[in-house]
């Protein structure tokens, strides 16, 4: 990267860089609450390299998925996700199977991994955004690594959810978004997804009387 | 061939074949209905039998007859061929199936296993699946119709599901039933070829046009020879068959026994010699040995067993062994190109698979009829039942001298034409294999005996002597479908066993279109009477006569007796033996007559014996013989099954970060490896 880029592609890699941070940061954070926040952050860093993105190509279909996010990531899931561990009532600490530092470790594999894995594709690839690929990959496999950490079900949906954002990220980078259908779809599953994921924080509580999935070990068969 | 209306007979075959399905819908109508099952269904299905074996019998010796149906997958449709080789076994199911029906006709009782409907069912589509096995010209048609026949014949032997013993018996078969089946489709998978993918290539007319090579073909071989030889009941595979017989019902261990087995070797024999051409002498051989060791066994342990259904059952595998000899010792011959005396070998097996559906079918519709009468399969509670059941005994006892091989019956022909390809093997060009050739004479003539001996336990245990419970005073009699069902395959047995020259010209029709050559010429060119194979000069056989003979001479004995010693002779209590107090349990039993053989092969058996000691107030002996297969082979293999299942499981540790950490690593190494 030199300085002679265009201001699009700065701000873009500005943001992409954001995006990346708040993913480390998820993985750090201890508080669900933080957590949360930490996730509606990453969702509007979305929506503005999404904008700024659209901007950029003139691809008007791009303003849509960036008011989708927007409705979707910034404002509808964290309520949901807010009401939820209110009624659930654990804003506590998350005690995560592997100590923070060591899975800032294995994060820190991971980025060298994914952009290692990014480079011939964002040879191949003809946006301005192409260089970001990286930066999505990792944001996805951060957040699978985080969704194997945790212990809790609340973070492990944000974790999955997060997974979300990177892949929308990879799309947007690589081929300037999917087409409008397979969007909508996608946001249409992970809306379901997260009401159906409530439902069952009801049930596992209800079971076990905590959201602890090391209580899943009981259903397996002997 | 066409018949008197111009149609087709594979056309009336399958019309046949669809009057069976018919039938065995009909069932539906009124599963409950017991008389509906007893008088209309199992009649209706012992006419189409024998309209079946009529067909089948003139269409034999004709060109062979192909037709396409529009069943089947897009684009896969059945084929279906009749030639002689599958006319010969649909004569063996057509007219063993007459017998069987109409004696299920009588056998059937009301509030006994499945509803008769759905028995019916399943016992009709059983037919109509054995006879599409035999029909099929594609790997997809014989497939689908091998497996319906293993279904339906394994809710047949299941048909008493309540009891535990009998639903492990149809757990066993099945299972063994499918290796055999996985078997015989990757047999198929090489036989096609890669020449033709899709369409074209999976038709027996397909793989006959190819010429394999010898790794693949002796691949394919020993595929069929695995697969087969599973339903067969070949060593080490037979331990389904003392299970699944003594479980299902009379009538369904008579089709097993005497049909279902044959198709096996039915297809080991479209296999062998039709779809591959060129056998390899140790093809043969390792049949021959494979068959020695299965008939040795069989007998010597059915020689041991006190259920009569078990002792059946080990002496089929017996007769499947010498079927298996008498196929290797033809491969064996056509592998050298002496294709005479392929020729004899091959109609030895053809001429025994006859025979033994006719006696193996009798024997196990005998036990039926006793098992109704006395309700015990167990040989240690009957005896002297001839008194009571002289209609089952006497045909019984046509079917045991026929299954001990003894003249004028019908299985002595075919054990002596088996024996006569043996004696002709010094031709063979191969050091080893004449020499070893004598040795499983040996074996084979020993079988023989063996066979005599246990035919001997099983009639005399059950039918002579004297009771030995006090229920066997009111045994009842078959009754009249039951007898017709018998005598019609007793009568079967007499004239395969009186008339073997005019069955040869027969089985002429299908070793010629295999081999090009039979038998026929040297066997009965000399006169209708005498069976000579190969040379008159050097062994013939004349079962009219002899049958003659025999009956003069015990007319003239019995004339001459009555005739002169009529004041002295006494009558007195069976077996008695000069010795004033006796009781029926004082006679020779089933372990009794059965213990000689145990103290000579006792390596071969695996047994537990208690025996009583002098003080005992209540003294008993028990013995168990159990296969040494169970312990060698089947225990550890199920016992490898379960640890590679514990090894499976080991991964399911039921934590979420666990299996999330799967998808995970298997992410990352597939993406590391598309980035190499």
């Amino acid at each position: 990267m030199n300085g002679h880029l265009p201001l699009y592609a700065q701000v873009i890699n500005l943001l992409a860089a954001m995006l990346l941070l708040l993913s480390f940061a998820m993985l750090a954070q201890r508080r669900i609450l933080s957590l949360i926040n930490l996730f509606m952050a990453q969702g509007m860093v979305l929506f503005a390299s999404t904008v700024v993105v659209a901007a950029a190509t003139g691809q008007h279909h791009l303003y849509w998925s960036a008011l989708l996010t927007l409705v979707l990531k910034v404002m509808l899931l964290p309520w949901i996700l807010h009401r939820l561990i209110r009624r659930l009532n654990v804003k506590w600490d998350v005690e995560t199977l592997i100590n923070i530092p060591t899975t800032m470790m294995i994060g820190l594999v991971l980025v060298i991994f994914s952009f290692n894995l990014a480079l011939p594709i964002s040879a191949l690839a003809g946006t301005i955004t192409r260089s970001t690929l990286g930066v999505a990959l990792a944001a996805v496999m951060l957040a699978f690594l985080m969704m194997i950490t945790r212990s809790k079900a609340v973070p492990q949906v944000i974790g999955f959810l997060a997974m979300e954002n990177g892949l929308f990220f990879a799309a947007t980078s690589a081929t300037y978004g999917m087409p409008m259908v397979v969007e909508l779809g996608i946001a249409l599953d992970v809306l379901v997804g997260m009401v159906i994921l409530g439902v069952f924080f009801f049930q596992i509580r209800e079971q076990f009387d905590s959201l602890d999935i090391r209580h899943l070990e009981q259903l397996k068969e002997d | 061939m066409t018949t008197l209306t111009g149609a087709l007979s594979i056309d009336w075959m399958l019309l046949l074949v669809c009057a069976w399905i018919v039938i065995a819908l009909a069932g539906l109508v009124a599963p409950k209905s017991f008389r509906y099952a007893s008088r209309v269904l199992y009649p209706a299905g012992a006419l189409v039998g024998l309209l079946l074996a009529l067909t089948a019998f003139i269409a034999l010796g004709g060109t062979p007859e192909t037709m396409v149906l529009p069943l089947g997958l897009p684009d896969l449709p059945f084929h279906l061929r009749l030639d002689s080789l599958s006319a010969l076994f649909l004569v063996l199911l057509g007219g063993s199936a007459a017998g069987i029906s109409i004696f299920s006709a009588g056998y059937l009782r009301q509030a006994e296993g499945a509803l008769p409907g759905l028995q019916s069912l399943q016992y009709h589509l059983f037919l109509a699946s054995m006879a599409l096995v035999l029909l099929a010209d594609d790997a997809y048609a014989f497939m689908v119709a091998w497996e319906s026949m293993a279904l339906s014949s394994f809710f047949l032997v299941t048909s008493d599901h309540r009891l535990p013993e009998i639903r492990r018996a149809g757990y066993l078969y099945l299972l063994i039933a499918h290796i055999g089946a996985i078997s015989i489709l990757l047999c198929f998978g090489i036989l096609q070829g890669n020449g033709h993918v899709g369409v074209a290539g999976y038709t027996f007319a397909n793989m006959r046009s190819i010429d394999h090579s010898v790794f693949w073909s002796s691949a394919a071989f020993g595929l069929a020879l695995l697969g087969f030889g599973a339903k067969a009941g070949l060593l080490p595979l037979h331990v389904w068959l003392p299970e699944a017989h003594p479980a299902a019902p009379s009538p369904v261990s008579a089709m097993m026994s005497g049909v279902m087995l044959k198709t096996a070797i039915y297809g080991i024999l479209r296999v062998s010699f039709d779809l591959l051409h060129h056998p390899l002498w140790w093809w043969g051989v390792s049949v021959l040995a494979l068959g020695l060791v299965t008939a040795l066994f069989g007998v010597i342990y059915s020689a041991v067993q006190s259920d009569m259904k078990r002792l059946l059952a080990y002496s089929s595998i017996e007769n499947i062994g010498l079927l298996f000899v008498g196929i290797g010792l033809a491969l064996t011959f056509q592998s050298f190109g002496m294709t005479g005396l392929a020729a004899l070998a091959l109609t030895s097996v053809l001429y025994h698979c006859l025979n033994h559906a006719a006696f193996k079918s009798l024997l196990f519709l005998v036990t039926g009829s006793v098992l109704h009468a006395t309700h015990t399969r167990s040989l240690g509670k009957l005896g002297g039942l001839i008194h009571r059941m002289p209609w089952v005994a006497w045909l019984g006892l046509v079917g045991a001298l026929a299954s001990a091989g003894l003249p004028p019956f019908n299985g002595f022909v075919s054990e002596w034409l088996l024996l006569q390809a043996f004696l002709f093997t010094p031709g063979l060009p191969h050091g080893y294999i004449n020499m070893m050739v004598p040795v499983a004479a040996a074996a084979v003539a020993l079988t023989a005996a063996l066979a005599g001996y246990v035919m001997v336990k099983f009639f005399a245990v059950i039918f002579l002597g004297r009771p030995r419970e006090e229920n066997l005073a009111h045994a009842q009699d078959a009754g009249t479908l039951e007898r017709i069902g018998l005598s019609w395959l007793a009568a079967l047995c007499v004239a395969l066993g009186l008339f073997p020259v005019y069955v040869i010209e027969k089985l002429d029709l299908v070793t010629r279109p295999l081999l090009g050559t039979g038998i026929y010429g040297a066997a009965g060119a000399h006169n209708w009477l005498f069976l000579a194979p190969i040379d008159p000069g050097r062994a013939s056989y004349a079962p009219v006569v002899f049958l003659l003979s025999i009956a003069v001479i015990v007319a003239a004995t019995m004339f001459i007796v009555h005739r002169f010693w009529r004041g002295r002779t006494r009558i007195t209590g069976a077996w008695d033996c000069g010795f004033p107090v006796q009781t029926a349990r004082m006679q020779d039993t089933a372990e009794g007559f059965g213990q000689p053989l145990r103290q000579v092969f006792e390596p071969f058996y695996r047994m537990q014996r208690e025996l009583p000691s002098s003080f005992d107030k209540q003294p008993f002996y028990r013995v168990v013989v159990d296969d040494h297969f169970w312990y060698w082979l089947y225990l550890p293999a199920a016992r490898a099954a379960e640890f590679g299942a514990k090894m499976v499981a080991f991964l399911q540790r039921g934590r979420i970060s666990i299996y999330l950490m799967y998808s995970f690593i298997t992410l990352v190494v597939l993406l590391f490896l598309i980035r190499g």
